[in-house]
């Protein structure tokens, strides 16, 4: 891969991916590679979020499951629209 | 794919036929308030290494037994070559004694009641000294790599542990437990999220169903019997979350990785038990703080630790070289002098998953060797006993 990706999604199945650079700026139109098979698609960031942290790959609203590694993370308690960052603020755990 | 059956490292074969990668000379506390005596020892002798900790008395029923085996566990590890053992009174003393030359190496065991802290001293100090002497001239030998113990758990976690340095140390089991290794994972409290994965990787049902049985457990004596919230600030924790993780789920689906694609575990561990089932992958019912965990893996009998972190923990152990290994770009940017292995190609899509499994099994081999891991070179030697339940 001669561009370096911006966003690393694990399986097709997920909702989200994770920023993988430094400085990600809202506007940036990011390199996607999902992993399982290293495809790759674009995806613009509509906030600029910390590397680790994770961007929406499609509009969520409040109640629906978040997908990461083909598995169930946790449901989203605000929406979240697509190319935003998904994290504590907007998505909680099942379990407790 | 490189065949690694007939690689060799250098260890040190001990009486009992496991491979050690250190030789230390420990000074072993019974209890607390043998520490002070322990660390004179250690002052007086060159060479020798005293591990104090914070707990030996009144302690009853299995969270007793988990105190001696942790401390017999790591007297017997196979990076120690011999061990002076001293506690407040002789007869707690000796059962730890006693546990360690079950392995034919030298242990001697010091009583301070009766005798005061400064005769107890001289006295393990000249015994100490004659252990030196004899471990100096241990030397290592030819081993093969496929005896090795290697355990891991992470720490400090973020998102990318599980996209890069958790499928790396999956990779390096994929690879060593068909050829012969015995591994440790465990973390029990961090499998929640991932329970249903976790129970299916056992070698069969009757095992997973074990392990099931051990984690539920955990849920309802530990933390539905103590939550007083739900346990949002506790896990993931702030560190975590500052990394990028969001719920337990996503946190215990990286953590899993690190058991690779194939690698099954073969049977469960209570904390500090050593494997009894011969080669293969073992689950050890552990807390998931980093030190405790590392603790009870190396009196289980690992002699080298592997260790991904996201966000940079700087954990080490008294006995054990802990290998920590990172995809974080920004951890290497900012920690660099904590980390062993760098694997954030895994992230640029430059290095892959196998290159970076490789990468990890090049530097157990370097370690078992006697490279010092940076834990080592900047002295972190975290002892950290398990305590169950308050003592009487």
């Amino acid at each position: 891969m001669s561009e370096i990706p911006h966003l690393l999604v694990h399986d097709h199945e997920d909702t989200v991916g994770v920023v993988v650079v430094e400085g990600l700026e809202a506007g940036t139109d990011m390199l996607v590679c999902i992993t399982h098979d290293n495809s790759t698609f674009r995806l613009k960031a509509e906030q600029s979020v910390p590397i680790g942290h994770k961007i929406s790959l499609r509009d969520h609203k409040v109640g629906d499951t978040v997908y990461k590694y083909g598995e169930d993370i946790g449901r989203i308690i605000q929406d979240c629209a697509k190319g935003h960052h998904l994290h504590t603020h907007n998505c909680k755990t099942k379990r407790w | 794919m490189t065949d690694f059956s007939n690689v060799m490292v250098q260890g040190y074969r001990r009486d009992n036929g496991h491979i050690g990668v250190r030789n230390h000379v420990l000074i072993l506390p019974l209890d607390d308030i043998s520490n002070a005596a322990c660390e004179a020892v250690a002052n007086n002798i060159k060479g020798t290494l005293a591990i104090p900790h914070a707990y030996g008395r009144l302690q009853f029923g299995e969270d007793l037994e988990v105190h001696f085996r942790t401390l017999i566990g790591t007297g017997s590890n196979a990076n120690v070559a011999a061990v002076v053992v001293i506690g407040i009174e002789p007869e707690w003393t000796q059962r730890v004694v006693d546990g360690i030359a079950e392995t034919g190496k030298p242990v001697a065991g010091l009583s301070i009641e009766q005798n005061g802290d400064l005769k107890t001293i001289m006295d393990a100090s000249h015994i100490a000294k004659q252990y030196v002497h004899y471990a100096t001239e241990l030397q290592r030998e030819d081993c093969p790599l496929c005896e090795l113990w290697i355990s891991t758990k992470c720490g400090e976690s973020d998102t990318t542990t599980g996209l890069g340095s958790c499928p790396a140390v999956g990779n390096m089991y994929d690879k060593l437990l068909p050829i012969g290794i015995t591994g440790f994972f465990g973390e029990t409290s961090e499998i929640t999220g991932a329970e249903h994965i976790c129970k299916h990787r056992a070698i069969n049902e009757e095992v997973g169903e074990r392990w099931y049985k051990m984690w539920k457990a955990y849920q309802d004596d530990v933390i539905f019997a103590h939550q007083t919230d739900d346990l949002s600030d506790s896990q993931p924790t702030k560190g975590n979350i500052l990394g990028g993780l969001t719920t337990i789920e996503e946190k215990a689906l990286g953590n899993l990785e690190k058991i690779g694609r194939t690698s099954r575990y073969i049977d469960i561990l209570g904390p500090a038990e050593k494997p009894q089932s011969g080669a293969g992958l073992y689950f050890m019912d552990s807390s998931s703080a980093a030190a405790e965990c590392v603790t009870l893996m190396a009196a289980g009998g690992a002699v080298i630790h592997t260790f991904p972190t996201g966000q940079g923990n700087v954990i080490g152990n008294p006995i054990v070289p802990v290998i920590k290994i990172t995809a974080n770009p920004r951890t290497i940017r900012t920690m660099s002098e904590h980390v062993d292995v760098d694997v954030s190609g895994i992230l640029r899509r430059e290095t892959t998953i196998d290159e970076a499994g490789d990468q990890l099994i090049d530097m157990i081999i370097r370690t078992a060797n006697g490279r010092n891991t940076a834990a080592e070179a900047l002295g972190h030697r975290e002892f950290s006993m398990t305590k169950l339940y308050r003592s009487a």
